[in-house]
């Protein structure tokens, strides 16, 4: 994609015939206005939902939502500009956002199958149609080609065509496969332009492109999303100072024993392991491609539409646990027995699922066993170990009784959040669901009071 | 079992085998002392190494060496003891228990996350680590699943006539995995009684979950499940066949059906067979019209012709005649066809990554035959009537005088051909891409850790 002042080639004879995978930038040339216009347009409709979200809106209600903001703000007079305009949009976006999201990850690539190879596998996708009574495809149906691997269900009901490994996806296929795809993908995706925007484009667009970019990610949804250090590389070393200020108590409890015993049983190794894995959560895009590839509409739309997650890619979860590890067991025993579940959790072994994060539902209904560090504290510690962790935290007297008040009563997220509160000295007012909400919403706060300061 | 336990055995089947062996003859059976000659002698330990290890077993960095210690291996021994996660560190160690544990069957599980023999102490430190991380694709296809469409043999015996149903089942599912799902390192084994085995071996193969596992088996299946007769019935709806079910019914099951099973098996010879063919077509006119022809043909009995090939021949023609047109009765064909020749698998070994498959070339304890590899792409010459026991091999063993090179023993026996196929249509190729997919991996992972890592 490049970016012209003001002359401009049709756009209407270029439309991007790939569905908006976003897999690859557009070879199109857009004006600088545009570059912002559309980009503009998009975060309105994102910040909408961001806002419908905060609002605890229902999943139809936001598909209405969603729906009437794509409208106002990224139709188009000609059909082939809405497209444009997604991609774009998108594409900018992701330069923008690079600078905050934490990313890593690899991606899976859709490849649309091109007109010639459509030609030579029409009359097999012509069969597979109609051996299950669907119309038969016709050369503006958009077929992707992907490993059949990923896609079993379609494979078991021998609803695809499948060929040297790579079954054929027919467009209104792909609605059921998107979504975790997509998000792995975008992860990487977004760790590239970060590269290429840091390394080269940075400088190359100081006067020109820069400045909208830096616009874009700070004025429009505000600070909360930016990082103070700007791209800042968040390093292993930092996790000590993080655990401190924003970790909820049973992560810090983990990570602290972790610190101490060097070791840590199956349940800690999960539950620390995943909270500390990068986990973007791209929803909001995903939303978005689900809902203009897919006319079903019947998307449930994933309450967290926030990057969140602490941000260890596999590399340094590997690092991070090994030199923790490697102490007690030695680094031997540690790449033979431990690397495995750990690469696991990231969905490099075994099933290859990427486990996410456990929720403090998921943490309160575990059973901690003799020598188990993970669980839910409110929960599974003594009231004296608690009241002790408490204060550690830094929580006073007063905020003390109402925490331990809650806890008696077995409301333990609600104990959690009036940690929250009395650590952060601000309200929380969606309450503590999860332990990563809990650090990203720390950050939020932490990053804001050092905007203020500043 | 210890030596002396093997040697007890022994007496009991009453065979001397230190004797025996001066004129050459064997005798026909199978006990412990054959047992350890075959696999002192002629089973080909460094294939099967070989073989398991993937390549990790060569000096190239990249080369996971515990690889082939957390694959399982079990043995059932002569006195039906089972000995299950036995797991060895080298070629040697595996090499030595075999030819001290004689096992009467050699079962090969998957590869674990640990050491499968070291699974009790990870379980006692609470960790949940012990499991399997990679299994081959394999497939397990018995004669035994096929009763009610041959009408030759029943139960455990195969002959001549019946086995093409295998024949089938070989090309079938070995098109499939070569062209659709795009696998190249695939072989294949006579189980050595009735039926075949089918190992997918590529890496991603090795890699699937379960859930893929199940899709690709469910992608195979086409009998309805769910009654006592679920073999029995095929359904075949929508307007065509899918691409794979089309070739497979073009390229191998009609021409099997027709040349072959027709006429070998009888199949409209009575009335009691053909009636059962008759029970598919779901049109009373088409049905009685056919059974009127055939009692009545049976009466006069003028037809020079086969009497299955003259049958299949007026049904189909009738079924594809003008009045009876509709895609429902068409169909009819097809799925007759299907229920007689398509593959039957055992869906539960292929789905589930644990399951245990008995190892190419051991001896079948009741037939004495060894499971052979069996080439592909002359699956139609494999005839299980003459696959070397093991009494022949020890016969032949004899016939050559004991030469001191121990290598080639097989090769002066039948068993030569099948170690042969088993390296030049399977072993080579595998090893030459586990290498180079060891290197690949190797240096990709080299470039990503220079690559600065960015949070
Ligand atoms: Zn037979």
């Amino acid at each position: 994609m490049e970016a012209v002042r003001s002359q401009r080639k049709s756009l209407a004879n270029d439309v991007v015939s790939t569905l908006p995978l976003y897999r690859s930038a557009p070879a199109l040339e857009v004006r600088l206005e545009d570059f912002e216009l559309f980009a503009m347009d998009r975060l309105r409709v994102l910040k909408g939902i961001s806002d419908g979200l905060s609002r605890g809106k229902k999943p139809k209600e936001m598909d209405n939502l969603v729906r009437d903001l794509w409208k106002a703000n990224m139709m188009h007079p000609q059909a082939s500009e809405v497209v444009n305009k997604d991609i774009i949009s998108h594409f900018v976006l992701r330069l923008v956002y690079c600078r905050t999201a934490l990313m890593a990850e690899f991606g899976l690539s859709y490849k649309a199958v091109s007109n010639s190879e459509f030609e030579s596998i029409k009359d097999k996708l012509g069969q597979v149609a109609k051996s299950i009574s669907q119309p038969l495809p016709t050369a503006d149906v958009i077929f992707y080609k992907v490993p059949f691997e990923e896609v079993p269900e379609l494979v078991a009901g021998r609803r695809v065509f499948i060929h040297k490994g790579n079954a054929y996806i027919a467009a209104n296929q792909v609605v059921s496969l998107v979504a975790t795809q997509f998000r792995s993908h975008l992860s990487k995706a977004l760790s590239l332009t970060n590269r290429k925007w840091t390394s080269t484009l940075r400088e190359q667009e100081k006067d020109r492109l820069a400045p909208i970019v830096e616009a874009l990610s700070t004025s429009y949804l505000g600070p909360d999303y930016s990082q103070p250090k700007g791209f800042s590389e968040i390093s292993v070393k930092d996790i000590d100072e993080l655990a401190k200020s924003s970790f909820p108590l049973c992560m810090r409890h983990l990570f602290e024993k972790l610190r101490e015993d060097h070791h840590l049983k199956h349940g800690g190794r999960m539950q620390l392991g995943l909270f500390l894995k990068m986990h973007v959560a791209m929803n909001l895009f995903d939303t978005f491609v689900l809902d203009t590839l897919s006319e079903t509409g019947s998307l449930g739309i994933n309450s967290h539409g926030t990057v969140w997650g602490v941000g260890l890619n596999l590399d340094d979860a590997l690092l991070f646990w090994k030199a923790e590890f490697s102490q007690k067991v030695g680094a031997e025993r540690f790449d033979k027995e431990y690397a495995y579940s750990i690469r696991h959790n990231y969905g490099r072994e075994g099933k290859r699922t990427d486990y996410t994060p456990y929720s403090c539902q998921k943490i309160i209904s575990s059973t901690p066993g003799v020598g188990d560090h993970h669980g839910c504290p409110y929960r599974h510690f003594s009231e004296e170990n608690l009241r002790a962790a408490l204060s550690k935290m830094g929580v006073n007297s007063r905020g003390m009784e109402d925490v331990m008040d809650k806890v008696q009563n077995r409301h333990y997220q609600l104990a959690c959040t009036l940690t929250f509160e009395a650590v952060h000295g601000s309200s929380c007012d969606s309450g503590i669901n999860h332990p990563n909400q809990y650090f990203s919403d720390s950050q939020k706060i932490l990053q804001s009071k050092n905007h203020s300061t500043v | 079992m210890t030596r002396e336990e093997v040697e007890t055995g022994m007496d009991e089947m009453e065979i001397d085998g230190g004797e025996q062996r001066e004129g050459n003859a064997v005798p026909e059976g199978f006990n412990a002392n054959y047992l350890k000659v075959y696999y002192g002698k002629l089973f080909p330990h460094a294939d099967m190494f070989k073989w398991m290890s993937y390549g990790n077993d060569g000096k190239h960095p990249g080369c996971d060496q515990s690889y082939f210690v957390r694959r399982e291996f079990s043995f059932t021994l002569g006195n039906d003891i089972y000995l299950r996660f036995l797991s060895f560190n080298s070629a040697s160690e595996l090499e030595n228990s075999i030819k001290e544990k004689c096992p009467v069957k050699i079962d090969i599980g998957p590869v674990y996350s640990v050491d499968p023999a070291k699974r009790r102490a990870y379980a006692q430190t609470g960790d949940n680590v012990f499991t399997p991380v990679e299994r081959e694709l394999i497939f397990d296809i018995d004669m035994t699943d096929y009763d009610d469409v041959r009408y030759c043999c029943s139960g455990a015996d195969v002959c001549l006539d019946c086995w093409p149903l295998m024949t089938i089942a070989i090309k079938v599912l070995d098109t499939a995995l070569r062209d659709d799902f795009g696998f190249n390192h695939i072989l294949w084994a006579y189980s050595g009684r009735r039926g075949v085995h089918c190992w997918v071996c590529d890496e991603k193969a090795r890699r699937l979950t379960n859930e893929q596992r199940a899709a690709i088996a469910d992608y195979f299946r086409v009998y309805k499940v769910g009654n006592e007769n679920s073999h029995k019935k095929v359904s075949l709806t929508g307007l065509a066949l899918h691409p794979f079910l089309a070739r497979s019914y073009t390229e191998v099951l009609r021409n099997f059906f027709e040349t072959k099973l027709l006429s070998s098996q009888n199949l409209f010879s009575s009335e009691e067979r053909y009636e059962k063919i008759l029970d598919m077509i779901p049109d009373e006119s088409v049905t009685s019209e056919l059974r009127g022809k055939w009692q009545e043909n049976r009466r006069s009995s003028i037809s020079k012709d086969d009497i299955n090939v003259a049958r299949w021949e007026q049904l189909k023609h009738l079924l594809q005649s003008g009045k009876h047109k509709g895609q429902g009765l068409r169909r009819c064909i097809e799925e007759i066809v299907f229920s007689y020749t398509y593959p039957r698998l055992d869906m539960e070994v292929s789905k589930h990554m644990n399951h245990l498959l008995k190892a190419p070339f051991c001896v079948h304890p009741k037939t004495g035959r060894v499971c052979v590899p069996i080439d592909p792409n002359q699956c139609e010459d494999f005839d299980p009537t003459t696959v070397p026991t093991l009494s022949k091999l020890l016969e032949e063993l004899n016939m050559g005088g004991v030469k001191a090179d121990a290598d080639n023993d097989w090769d002066r026996t039948s068993l030569g051909k099948s170690v042969r196929i088993f390296r030049s249509t399977f072993l080579q190729p595998l090893l030459k891409s586990c290498k180079e997919e060891i290197e690949s991996a190797y240096s990709s992972k080299l470039q990503q850790s220079k690559n600065s890592i960015s949070w």
